[in-house]
């Protein structure tokens, strides 16, 4: 189970870092999302892969480690306003440039009147 | 402490001349007179307790974990070199007085010519080394700014730049050796480190030491090789050459060597080193002066010739060797600051330096010429000038010295060689300006004024009467200098001119005769130099220094070509190979603790992640089709966060998941709706190995430590839930209690991040498809009834759910997090089937407003905890009775709850929203295009 645990982490790892190097906006903020989920479920995995054993006391007799779950979910929400920003900035730049390419290349796209 | 009053005289007064302003130049001189005077009057304060047989200190902690301490000390040769630095410098700045042209920037001139003055005092004051390192630094920082005070002269520039450049190389090795020091004694204080000679020379890392040490006083004393920053020196305004090479910046190198003596000294090594190299610049800058024709620049090359001579003695290490360094330190700071200013006065006053347009002067300044002269003779060592004291005791150390076994014969002869050489070219610098024929066509020139003369007459004076009367006017300073270096060792001076017949006075003899020919042979001499390639080790230099820039310019052209994708290959591979590395020391793989067993439902969950990721990433130009994967992959990580035991993490990235989506979706209408180019397959091939590789690491390193036992602070938390948080939900304790200010400033990134946006979508110029991009419009039907009517149905419904799941978050999984996801995506439902202006009208609430509040109301829970004395977020709980619902238990962490709560929802929404209502407010509609 670990090692399954540990190849999906690492798949997610290398299709997020691929459309991380693409040169398009777009697929930049998908692979950054993705490359989160799977920085996400590395954190959330070092308390333990442990099945019902919520940390709730009095819901388990053996709760799992409760620090990395507490990390990851603030590390969630703040993922989505880093991924909110980024959306946006991207979508600026696009006006701004009048393309939608990282390094701001110009001149493949008519630019709004 | 009037010690530390000293130091900071000089080093706070810089700031008096810029305070001064420029009203006039005599009341700025005398401004600036005041820090050195008022140090000195402080140093013969704390004097009576030095002559006493006292140590005087003061010692102030700083950085105790470094070592470093404000300690300051005055010991016989911190007393020499003070009395120089505030002496000198006290002369130099009446003469500075009337150097400077009267449109220079006089004020800017003192501060800084204070501000050495100050650093030098540190170096020699400082009972700390690395205290005297930073002193140290700071007096290359001062020199850099007062070499290069005519900074529209491209030579000063250069001068100045490659004095810092070689004397601040030379301190970093000299801060490695300190440090290297600290280490082996255990401590930095110089107390400490002179006491701890033994060890220092029979540690292992003697030679290391001892070579950073000598590379970085060797830098600063420009000792051969490294000496050739010195004569480019000389661009600086000549006071400042005066102060420079008397006692200040090239007399740190020696005073650091003197200082270090009872530590590192007393070594074959320490002592061939220093007497070696020490001899060979004494040579180099002997035979050098004799061909300058610049008037500074013979100054220049017979300090460096000086210099040598000091370092020779202190490596020839017996007690007179030492004891006559420290007194030739003393005579050439005289008579080599009055030369330099006595060559200030001839350039200031016939407008050149160069000895083939002067001579004859001494009829039209017969002032001058008498301060020249007698600097000039107690340069070359002649009798009665204190110069010749110094060169006698020289020629008996040499002679005394064990050091080169048979080669001592050979040694005398070459310092013999080189007290000829100082005659020959001070002779030839006294009879080629005063004497001879002077060119007809130079105008009539005179004496300047007294004053400027006097500081000049005034050492001169001093550098006769030391000879004259050297037991009472030398020998006692330098006998306490002396013993401050070699404590009991230090021998009874008998300094006198006339000792009888002896071997050293017949070689100075022999050398005057030669200087005497020397002097006149020079042309024939210099003819003979000429025949060799003069190699100005400057070019050498500023050839170095071009070839260094545009090494760095290729490599940062190479690394840095504009692509932020080759900025973050780059970035993952170093990422890579540094946990490669890492992995690579690790024995085994699996660890210890060894695997679960797998079951269906696991295979299944992966399967499908693996699906939706590399789908994601196979049809990354098809962008809707890849948001939709990656919404596979989203859903999917929530599942596993259900089935490995974190609710909270289940619900929260469920919630998120909705709230991404609406946001890409949105996004996607902004952005182009064509596929990109297809890039080259190279180019893919190159992504796939880096993303490949990092995915391998990743994927090893959380196996690796999946199947290995860690270490955890679980047992606090959990144990402490609900005794000290009040909640049995121990992740929303740990959020809202334990880690509560790690909490605070997540919301308060989220809320920044969410006004961010707000101020990025400000007056944006929209790209505005009407249609897709085969050229079909947009629907007629913006807003779908079943999804209006389902929406209305839904919200009160799901803010009741959110308002269970925040209440019961302290207890049970869910919390403000959660609830506001939750409250978010029902609101931004309406939104999304009633459109912008219709919720608005309904809900007029200002989510920045809302975001905000729930940061203040997060604060104020925070700081109420200060009103009963409690630090920052500290929370308190108890237990009510509410009627209808039975007990319930509040925290106070319930309010902080709800900080997070406002300031989730206002964040989402503020940037959702915003985002939503740019494109319904503004889209055009196919009735407007028809």
């Amino acid at each position: 189970m670990e090692a399954l645990f540990a190849g999906v982490v690492g798949t997610l790892t290398a299709c997020g870092l691929f459309l991380m190097l693409r040169g398009r906006t777009f697929p930049v903020i998908v692979g950054l999302t993705l490359l989160s989920y799977a920085v996400n479920l590395f954190l959330f995995s070092m308390g333990g892969l442990n099945t019902h054993a919520a940390p709730v006391i009095g819901e388990s007799l053996s709760p799992s480690d409760p620090l990395p779950q507490a990390l990851v979910l603030t590390a969630i929400v703040i993922g989505f306003a880093m991924t909110a920003f980024v959306v946006i900035l991207a979508i600026r730049a696009r006006s701004e440039l009048g393309n939608d390419h990282v390094d701001g290349k110009q001149g493949d796209e008519e630019p709004p009147r | 402490m009037s010690l530390l009053w000293t130091l900071l005289a000089p080093v706070a007064g810089s700031l008096l001349p810029l305070a001064a302003g420029r009203r006039n130049r005599r009341w700025l001189t005398l401004t600036a007179l005041i820090p050195p005077l008022l140090a000195l009057l402080l140093l013969s304060l704390t004097l009576p307790e030095l002559l006493a047989g006292g140590l005087p200190r003061v010692q102030l902690s700083w950085m105790p974990a470094l070592g470093l301490d404000l300690a300051l000390r005055l010991d016989g040769l911190s007393l020499l070199f003070a009395l120089l630095i505030l002496g000198l410098g006290s002369l130099i700045i009446v003469y500075a007085g009337h150097y400077l042209h009267r449109d220079e920037p006089d004020a800017r001139f003192f501060a800084y010519l204070l501000l050495f003055m100050g650093a030098m005092l540190g170096i020699v004051l400082s009972d700390n080394l690395l205290l005297l390192w930073l002193f140290w630094e700071l007096t290359g920082l001062a020199s850099f700014l007062l070499i290069g005070f005519w900074s529209r002269l491209s030579d000063a520039r250069r001068g100045a730049r490659m004095s810092l450049v070689v004397t601040s190389t030379g301190g970093l090795a000299l801060l490695a050796g300190i440090l290297l020091i600290g280490q082996e004694v255990g401590s930095l204080a110089l107390g400490d480190v002179l006491a701890a000679g033994e060890t220092l020379r029979a540690s292992s890392r003697y030679p290391l030491i001892v070579a950073l040490v000598l590379f970085g006083a060797f830098a600063k004393s420009a000792q051969f090789p490294l000496h050739f920053w010195l004569p480019h020196a000389m661009a600086a305004p000549t006071p400042v050459s005066a102060f420079l090479h008397s006692a200040t910046m090239v007399k740190a190198g020696v005073f650091l060597l003197a200082r270090l003596t009872p530590a590192l000294g007393d070594t074959s090594l320490w002592a061939l080193s220093l007497s070696l190299i020490g001899l060979a610049t004494l040579l180099y800058g002997a035979w050098f002066a004799l061909f300058e024709r610049d008037l500074k620049g013979i100054l220049a090359f017979s300090t460096i010739s000086h210099l040598g001579l000091i370092t020779l003695l202190l490596g020839l290490g017996s007690p007179l060797a030492i004891a006559a360094a420290l007194l030739h330190i003393l005579n050439h700071a005289l008579f080599k600051a009055a030369l330099f200013m006595s060559a200030g006065i001839i350039d200031h006053q016939t407008g050149t330096r160069d000895l083939q347009r002067l001579g004859g002067l001494a009829r039209a300044m017969p002032l001058t010429a008498t301060l020249t002269l007698m600097a000039t003779a107690a340069m070359a060592g002649l009798p009665p000038f204190n110069g010749f004291l110094s060169k006698e005791l020289l020629l008996a150390a040499t002679l005394d010295s064990r050091l080169f076994g048979g080669l001592g014969a050979a040694v005398t002869l070459l310092v013999g060689l080189a007290a000829l050489l100082s005659v020959g070219y001070s002779l030839r610098l006294a009879v080629g300006v005063f004497f001879g024929a002077g060119r007809p066509d130079e105008p009539a020139t005179h004496d300047p004024s007294r004053s400027m003369l006097a500081p000049g007459l005034l050492l001169a004076a001093l550098c006769l009467l030391i000879g004259l009367l050297p037991m009472t006017l030398a020998a006692p300073l330098v006998t306490l200098a002396s013993r401050a270096v070699q404590g009991s060792a230090t021998p009874t001076l008998d300094l006198a001119l006339w000792h009888g017949p002896s071997l050293p006075l017949a070689i100075s003899v022999v050398a005057v005769l030669g200087g005497l020919v020397a002097a006149l042979r020079q042309p024939q001499l210099a003819r003979i130099v000429a025949l060799f390639p003069r190699r100005d080790a400057r070019w050498l230099f500023e050839a170095g220094v071009i070839r260094l820039t545009k090494a760095s310019l290729w490599l940062t052209l190479r690394l840095e070509n504009g692509s932020l994708q080759r900025y973050l290959a780059l970035l993952l591979l170093t990422a890579v190979a540094m946990a490669g590395l890492g992995l690579a020391q690790v024995e085994r793989l699996t660890g210890e603790r060894g695997v679960q067993p797998l079951d269906g439902m696991l295979v299944l969950g992966a399967a499908l992640m693996v699906f939706g990721a590399v789908g994601s990433a196979l049809s990354h130009r098809w962008r809707l089709v890849s948001l939709l994967m990656l919404s596979v992959v989203g859903l999917s990580v929530a599942l596993t966060f259900v089935r490995f035991s974190a609710p909270d993490l289940a619900m929260t990235q469920l919630s998120v998941e909705v709230v991404s989506m609406i946001l890409l979706m949105l996004a996607l209408f902004f952005l182009p709706q064509r596929p990109p180019p297809w890039v080259s397959t190279r180019r893919i091939l190159r992504d796939l190995l880096v993303a490949g590789l990092c995915g391998l690491v990743v994927a090893s390193l959380n196996y690796a430590l999946l199947t290995r036992e860690t270490l955890s602070i679980a047992d606090f938390f959990l144990r402490e839930s609900v005794p000290g948080g009040g909640g049995g939900n121990v992740v929303n304790v740990i959020l809202v209690d334990f880690r509560g200010f790690d909490t605070f400033g997540e919301i308060t990134v989220l809320t920044l991040a969410g006004l961010a946006t707000y101020k990025l979508l400000n007056r944006m110029k929209l790209f505005m498809p009407a249609g897709n991009v085969e050229g079909i419009h947009w629907s007629r039907h913006r807003h779908p009834l079943i999804l209006a009517v389902i929406a209305q149905i839904l919200l009160p419904l799901a803010l009741l759910v959110s308002a269970y799941i925040f209440l019961r978050g302290h207890n049970q999984p869910g919390g403000g997090f959660i609830a506001g996801l939750i409250t978010a995506v029902a609101l931004l439902l309406q939104y999304l089937a009633r459109g912008y202006d219709w919720t608005r009208q309904r809900l007029p609430l200002s989510y920045p407003l809302v975001a905000v509040s729930g940061l203040a109301l997060a604060t104020a829970t925070g700081l109420a905890s200060w009103l009963f004395g409690y630090p920052f977020l500290t929370s308190t709980f108890g237990h009510f009775q509410l009627p209808l619902i039975g007990e319930l238990e509040l925290a106070s962490a319930l309010l902080f709850d709800l900080g997070v709560y406002l300031a989730v929802v206002g964040a989402t929404l503020m940037i959702l929203v915003n985002l939503g209502r740019v494109t319904t407010v503004h889209r055009p509609s196919i009735e407007e295009e028809n």
